[in-house]
């Protein structure tokens, strides 16, 4: 790989522990995948930040390059294990509530933002189109490169933690033009409206994608989309699929940059979504637990919810899960204290992805296609998708 | 027999090998506070990897299996050196945090279990005897 002479020192130990660390990391990957260079990145957003993931094995290595690691860019965090503020009333013992704020001390001893959410685009961390990032959460890696244009490979924890503490990151993969094209064609002949059915086309198309052993889909026959909707979509053809760039006609704003593909052309018919639709939905359910904000609710999504539950009262236990800066709009709006008057329940800065909730409840319904395939996998809950207004309907039944 | 490969961590280990036509999942695949493979079905369930040059085909699994093997090392748990046929970040980042030798373009049929043999991770190559 060429280096330039800051990142030569930097691999010398010029500039420290950490940085040569870091820079040992990167230039390793760089080689591995065939990058020349490295590029300088905008901005880093690091996955591995519940303790249920990182582990005393995890926390040990953060607090080895908290030492004298200092990030160079802007740098936030994916959701941790627990509510920060609210923990208790969500069931976190405090054994891991301690453990979980050892992690997160080390993360902000690097100078790191420590805003724990898996929507960075949404809370200040946003890149603009064609931007260099270096993003680990792959429902945001997806968002960024498809949606707004922005460039990320899938980071893992310690590779974009070491770009944040560098600022580099090894040019390759979706980082340059030619990997960026899309491979399969998408004709949906079909309506697809709402988070849940985006999710639904998600797992569908990201199940396709992995038996042709291709990544990246382009979609034509989609006439409009919110930002909800594609952060759904993201979150889902991510989980199924592996996907980290889709090409979306007259939506997302590379869709005319490349050769549209032609060789692998697959239909999706109304039938087609039926059918992944019953997919996400188990026999034998019985629903005690309802989640919505996967990813991260927007305040659009939050203002939805409050209309939705004023004046009633949920009979199950319900979350929903957002960004704190996210929720704090929401408590100035007035829209937090309509929820849990109803007895909705905040869980900012976590997920019911990576909460330690595993057996907690019998059943799930949620508005995610990707909150369905970890409450199957990681929780060992049954679970039903549905659209946010059946969600809630089923909360206060 | 010296077999040319390509580095990925540097520094120089001679071990005894161990060596699996499966792939290794450090995170759930190994317990770090033993050494011991206990997923299940694997090929070399049960058998301790500590001190040893693990040879294996790929990494696979979660990407906080690099943290499991900085874990194995801070427990002295950890392989003397790995070879791989074709690295996956996972592992790449595992050797590197952990400071394990490591060099991966190696035909891993050239080496048998209970043969010593010495990775040198600075230049790429690792011999047999």
């Amino acid at each position: 790989m060429r280096l330039e002479q800051i990142e030569k020192d930097m691999l010398d130990g010029k500039h420290g522990k950490s940085a040569q660390k870091s820079m040992e990391i990167l230039t390793t990957l760089g080689e591995i995948f065939g990058a020349e260079c490295m590029v300088d990145v905008y901005g880093v957003q690091i996955a591995g930040v519940s303790y249920a993931n990182l582990g005393e094995a995890g926390l040990e290595f953060l607090n080895e390059m908290a030492e004298d690691g200092k990030v160079r860019v802007l740098t936030t965090l994916n959701p941790a294990g627990m509510d920060r503020e609210n923990w208790r009333e969500l069931g976190i013992d405090e054994e891991f509530f301690k453990n979980q704020n050892r992690a997160i001390d080390a993360f902000a001893k690097m100078g790191i933002i420590t805003t724990c959410s898996c929507t960075p685009y949404l809370i200040g961390n946003a890149p603009h189109y064609g931007q260099h990032i270096a993003w680990a959460e792959s429902s945001a890696v997806c968002y960024s490169n498809s949606v707004i244009g922005a460039r990320t490979n899938r980071e893992g924890g310690p590779s974009a933690l070491a770009a944040a503490l560098t600022g580099k990151t090894p040019k390759y993969g979706y980082h340059l033009d030619e990997n960026r094209h899309g491979q399969v064609l998408f004709k949906v002949n079909a309506s697809v409206k709402g988070t849940d059915e985006f999710g639904v086309m998600g797992k569908l198309i990201g199940d396709k994608l992995v038996k042709l052993g291709k990544k990246i889909p382009y979609i034509e026959g989609i006439p409009s989309a919110t930002v909800e909707e594609l952060k759904s979509f993201c979150a889902s053809v991510a989980t199924y699929g592996g996907t980290a760039l889709f090409h979306m006609e007259r939506i997302t704003p590379e869709y005319n940059k490349y050769t549209k593909p032609s060789e692998i052309v697959i239909e999706i018919n109304q039938d087609d979504l039926d059918k992944t639709r019953a997919e996400l939905i188990d026999d034998d359910l019985e629903i005690d637990f309802i989640s919505l904000g996967c990813p991260h609710a927007s305040i659009h999504e939050i203002a939805k919810i409050a209309k939705l539950l004023e004046g009633k009262k949920v009979k199950k236990e319900f979350w929903i899960t957002t960004a704190r800066p996210t929720k704090k709009i929401a408590d100035e709006a007035g829209y937090s204290k309509i929820i849990e008057d109803a007895g909705a329940k905040f869980a900012a800065d976590t997920c019911c992805v990576v909460a330690p909730i595993k057996g907690r409840f019998k059943g799930i319904m949620v508005d995610s296609a990707k909150a369905c395939y970890y409450g199957r996998a990681k929780n060992k809950f049954k679970v039903k998708i549905g659209s946010m207004e059946q969600c809630v309907e089923e909360a206060i039944k | 027999m010296k077999l040319e490969g390509r580095k990925i961590y540097k520094g120089i280990a001679k071990a005894e090998a161990i060596v699996t036509k499966d792939g290794i999942s450090f995170y759930g695949g190994v317990d770090p506070d033993t050494g011991i493979v206990v997923e299940v079905g694997h090929d070399l369930e049960g058998q301790s990897i500590t001190g040893k040059v693990l040879v294996f085909p790929t990494g696979k699994g979660s990407t906080v299996g690099s943290y499991t093997m900085y874990r194995m090392k801070k427990n002295n748990m950890a392989p003397a050196a790995i070879v791989n046929e074709e690295i996956d970040t996972i592992i790449a980042v595992g050797c590197i945090i952990s400071e394990i030798p490591c060099v991966d373009k190696i035909d891993i049929n050239c080496i048998k279990t209970g043969q010593i043999i010495t990775v040198n991770g600075s230049k790429g190559t690792v011999e047999v005897k």
